[in-house]
């Protein structure tokens, strides 16, 4: 089997202002399912093309942000020698117990030097709706929204970048697919587990734990028009797009939700083989690497997190 | 024609907002139209809904209707003293509001770290 260790992003938790607002949003806008809310609150979403009990955990607070993201293993002794692996490497291990969240096993925590907790897990139940396996069409059910297929990926920011790429390549066994270098240090990484350009991102920042946003995938560029429509026809705030990353050359947009947590809806990027050299920019290109028909950051792109 | 309200802001010029309408919203409109004249730089705007805590102001004169801030920006102590999102505002009569950008390393933005959590 080619792929082993870590397969992908799993879920991520969002922490939500009103849940109410927020359930309407991702899954009447984006196009989620709700699988089920959890006794403490906690709202449980997924695409319906991911098998997996659920990829979005919204839970209610008084403050906008990231509580965690979990990527899921290929098998279940992959959480041991992963825990060894970390352990080793220096971060303490906490565990979480297998029901913690619905439909979800056993789980293994630790907190990244730049502020963000980070989980593996192995064991998720299935739950509908689910992509059929037997004469499949290309949906069961038909999309709606935004047509959103999968969680995707995240970008995080927080200190100690140079660190969290030392940790995810020897540790976690991600590639570094691209980078940008300033004239003072590492401004930002993609890294992959996968084929896709990029599983998770990380931006250099002073503040610890933040949250730059959650990535779904969508089927073409199509459905990116399609997004802004719904963007626009529903007055979603709406920080920029529809545009290109020249990094991945996913086709996207950034917009927010209505806890000011930024969502990116993104098509397209090319596959990353592990073998694959490291792209890298450099200052004066770093604008085209991130909005590449702008050609430019705006202002909210290094300084509006939650 | 829904009830229209005059915001000012101190020093930078004024916006016509609506009376449902969220007072950051008007400011990136009125500037767009160029009558924030006097504001030296481009209007902080992040994700207009409550929770980035780029466009924290303080109301110095003036009613309004909140929507749920984040209080990673705006402590309750912040609120009694008229601080607030300009984004998740709504005026009830004619406003005048300062813009009060938290800088970094300042208590109450680092106090939403202790919110992690699972
Ligand atoms: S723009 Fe984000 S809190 Fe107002
Ligand atoms: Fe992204």
């Amino acid at each position: 089997m080619a792929h082993t260790g870590v397969l992908r992003p799993g879920f991520i938790q969002l922490r939500v202002l009103d849940m109410p607002a927020a359930v309407e949003h991702y899954t009447k806008r984006i196009g989620l399912h709700q699988v089920t809310e959890g006794p403490d609150g906690r709202v449980y979403l997924k695409a319906a093309d991911e098998f997996d009990h659920h990829s979005i955990v919204l839970r209610r607070a008084d403050t906008a942000g990231y509580d965690l993201m979990a990527f899921k293993v290929r098998e279940e002794s992959d959480l041991d020698s992963f825990e060894k692996r970390i352990v080793e490497w220096g971060y303490p291990v906490d565990h979480v117990a297998a029901g913690e969240q619905p439909g979800i096993g056993r789980r293994i925590g630790w907190m990244l030097e730049s502020g963000h907790r980070i989980e593996l897990y192995h064991h998720a139940d299935q739950s509908e709706p689910k992509p059929r396996i037997h004469n499949p069409d290309v949906w069961d059910l038909e999309p709606h929204g935004m047509r959103a297929r999968r969680f995707d990926h995240a970008l995080l920011y927080g200190p100690n970048i140079q660190r969290n790429l030392e940790f995810f390549e020897k540790v976690l066994d991600f590639s570094c697919a691209e980078r940008v270098d300033m004239p003072d240090g590492l401004l930002a990484i993609w890294l992959t587990a996968s084929m896709k350009a990029h599983d998770i991102a990380f931006v250099n920042h002073p503040e610890p734990g933040k949250f730059h946003h959650a990535a779904f995938d969508l089927e073409s560029w199509m459905d990116v028009g399609h997004a802004a429509d719904i963007l626009t026809r529903y007055d979603i705030s709406v920080d920029i797009g529809p545009t290109r990353h020249g990094i991945t050359r996913g086709q996207t947009i950034y917009f927010f939700d209505p806890s000011g947590n930024r969502n990116e809806v993104f098509a397209g990027g090319y596959s990353y083989y592990p073998d694959n050299p490291t792209r890298t920019w450099d200052a004066e290109n770093v604008g085209k690497g991130i909005f590449y028909y702008e050609r430019q950051l705006n202002d909210a792109f290094l300084s509006v997190v939650t | 024609m829904s009830e229209r309200y005059t915001i000012t802001v101190e020093g930078s010029g004024s916006a016509d907002c609506g009376a449902g309408e969220r007072v950051l919203v008007a400011l990136e409109r009125a500037q767009g139209f160029g009558r924030l004249k006097n504001m030296p730089c481009r209007l902080p705007v992040g994700c207009r809904r409550g929770g980035c805590g780029i466009c924290r102001a303080r109301v110095i004169e003036g009613d309004y209707r909140r929507d749920v801030m984040s209080r990673a920006h705006v402590t309750s102590d912040d609120e009694a003293d008229g601080v607030v999102l300009a984004c998740a505002i709504y005026p009830l009569g004619d406003l005048t509001l300062r813009l009060e950008p938290k800088r970094l390393g300042k208590n109450g933005r680092m106090a939403e770290m202790s919110q992690g959590g699972k």
